[in-house]
């Protein structure tokens, strides 16, 4: 990358949902952002994002019929900023209570569990990001960051280490996690407004570096 | 935390806004983009287009409208009116509707709610029901659909457990009766369907203050509660709502 070129950035299009929202956010986060399935773009890529909406088993099956779930891991495998969303952040985990069975991608482990409680289900609201790790992802923000929630599952706290922030919904909710270069969102940070677009331009700002 | 959620719902015909929009300043009331991009500014938590296009043949512009909202807005919109089938719904949601919201063709072919969810998931179908009171239904509620002109003798909290269980993700609970009254929600009604509900109910039809959008929260449980024309000829703004509800002791996102 060249100081005049934005970073790319691969949205893997697995033929489900709603996918304009999220290459016109990275757009606007300053990115060329490309909806594809092409291997070859999707290696050449500065980062990778991994969308998904609706329901853990589908996407699954989606990613298998496509062969993205094997350049997902890959590019995740590859050190390069990648960053799932939503459904997109469940299938990096072992599993989903959503389809028991059905093994998700295992990029990271543990499980993706309902959210208990008395609540209604699904979480479709704004919650406030309560940060556990300081890190990239929340960078210029300031608290209370306020983020758009549509999700009836979230992945375990695990041990926490890679938990960069949680929302309070009859209890603490995994929101946000990260590992390495692998950042997952369990809000849609291109619907959250201007907070949203400044975590996509965080993550673009990811891509550029190590492109750069 | 339950953040109630405040939405301005905004009538489209032919891919253009009508019922005139008094903002200050704007430059075109009739466009969507921009008024949508207001309201995100005024700290609107989602929006509503309801589709009152007359001839499906002119229903491509609403597929327009919802790409260009989406270019340039990112906050949730649903878009209801006039879907009749998967296809509609599919085409919507493509151009990068959030959600869409089905009424009439989901009270005559209820397959229609599963269909949306099984395809897209849950979070996307939106159920919109039209509710009369009526002594001779079991709630004290009847279903209408034609924009409130057809009876269906269908009961409506029947109905609203049915969507639910058909996959509906969430209910947009309009009273005709108060509907364009100004005198406020139907709380009984609200309350009634949003606690017999696991999913998220939008109170609709009579909001006429901002002590209205309280109550439909603090009596009615509503999970977020939608207005139009409070905000839309500028008697109050989405951030005066906003505050008027955290006062009360409502959890909102500050606009």
């Amino acid at each position: 990358m060249t100081a005049n070129t934005k970073p790319l950035i691969a949205i893997l299009d697995y033929g489900i949902g709603n996918l304009h929202s999220a290459q016109k956010g990275f757009e606007h986060a300053g990115a060329d952002a490309r909806l594809t399935a092409d291997r070859g773009l999707i290696d050449d890529a500065d980062g990778v994002v991994l969308p998904g909406v609706g329901a853990f088993a589908p996407c699954m099956a989606a990613l298998g019929r496509t062969g993205l779930d094997a350049a997902a891991r890959d590019a995740a495998g590859s050190g390069r900023p990648f960053m799932g969303i939503c459904v997109g952040m469940q299938v990096l985990f072992a599993g989903s209570d959503e389809a028991p069975g059905i093994p998700g991608l295992g990029i990271l482990d543990r499980g993706v569990r309902w959210i208990p409680g008395p609540v209604k289900r699904p979480q479709m609201q704004w919650n406030i990001l309560d940060r556990r790790l300081d890190h990239p992802m929340l960078d210029g923000l300031d608290d209370p960051v306020w983020a758009y929630f549509v999700h009836s599952l979230a992945p375990e706290m695990g041990d926490g280490t890679d938990v960069v922030a949680t929302c309070d919904y009859g209890g603490p909710v995994v929101a946000a996690v990260a590992r390495g270069n692998v950042w997952a969102a369990q809000f849609h940070p291109e619907k959250s407004s201007r907070v949203g677009l400044r975590i996509l331009a965080n993550f673009v700002a990811a891509a550029g570096r190590r492109a750069g | 935390m339950h953040v109630a959620r405040v939405i301005p719902c905004l009538d489209v015909d032919a891919g253009r806004v009508v019922k005139g929009v008094n903002f200050v300043d704007i430059r075109d009331a009739g466009d969507p983009v921009e008024l949508a991009a207001r309201y995100d500014a005024e700290g609107a938590d989602e929006l509503v287009f309801l589709d009152i296009t007359a001839s499906s043949d002119r229903r491509d512009t609403t597929v327009a409208m919802a790409r260009a909202v989406a270019d340039e807005v990112f906050i949730p919109f649903t878009i209801g009116g006039g879907i009749r089938t998967l296809d509609d719904a599919r085409r919507l949601l493509r151009a990068g509707a959030d959600k869409v919201s089905v009424n009439t063709a989901a009270v005559r072919r209820p397959e229609l709610v599963r269909e949306i969810s099984l395809e897209f998931g849950a979070q996307c179908c939106v159920v919109a029901i039209d509710a009369r009171s009526a002594a001779t239904s079991p709630s004290g509620y009847e279903v209408f659909t034609h924009g409130g002109r057809t009876r269906t003798g269908i009961d409506c909290l029947a109905w609203a457990t049915e969507a639910e269980r058909l996959g509906a993700g969430e209910i947009l609970l309009t009273s005709m009766d108060r509907d364009g009254t100004k005198r406020g929600f139907e709380l009984n009604l609200t309350s009634m369907v949003s606690e017999t509900l696991g999913i998220p109910v939008i109170a609709s039809g009579g909001v006429g203050n901002l002590d209205h959008l309280v109550e439909g929260v603090v009596e009615g449980r509503a999970d977020a509660v939608l207005a139009a024309s409070i905000f839309h000829y500028g008697e109050h703004t989405v951030a005066e709502a906003k505050t008027r509800m955290a006062e009360s002791g409502i959890t909102v996102r500050p606009a």
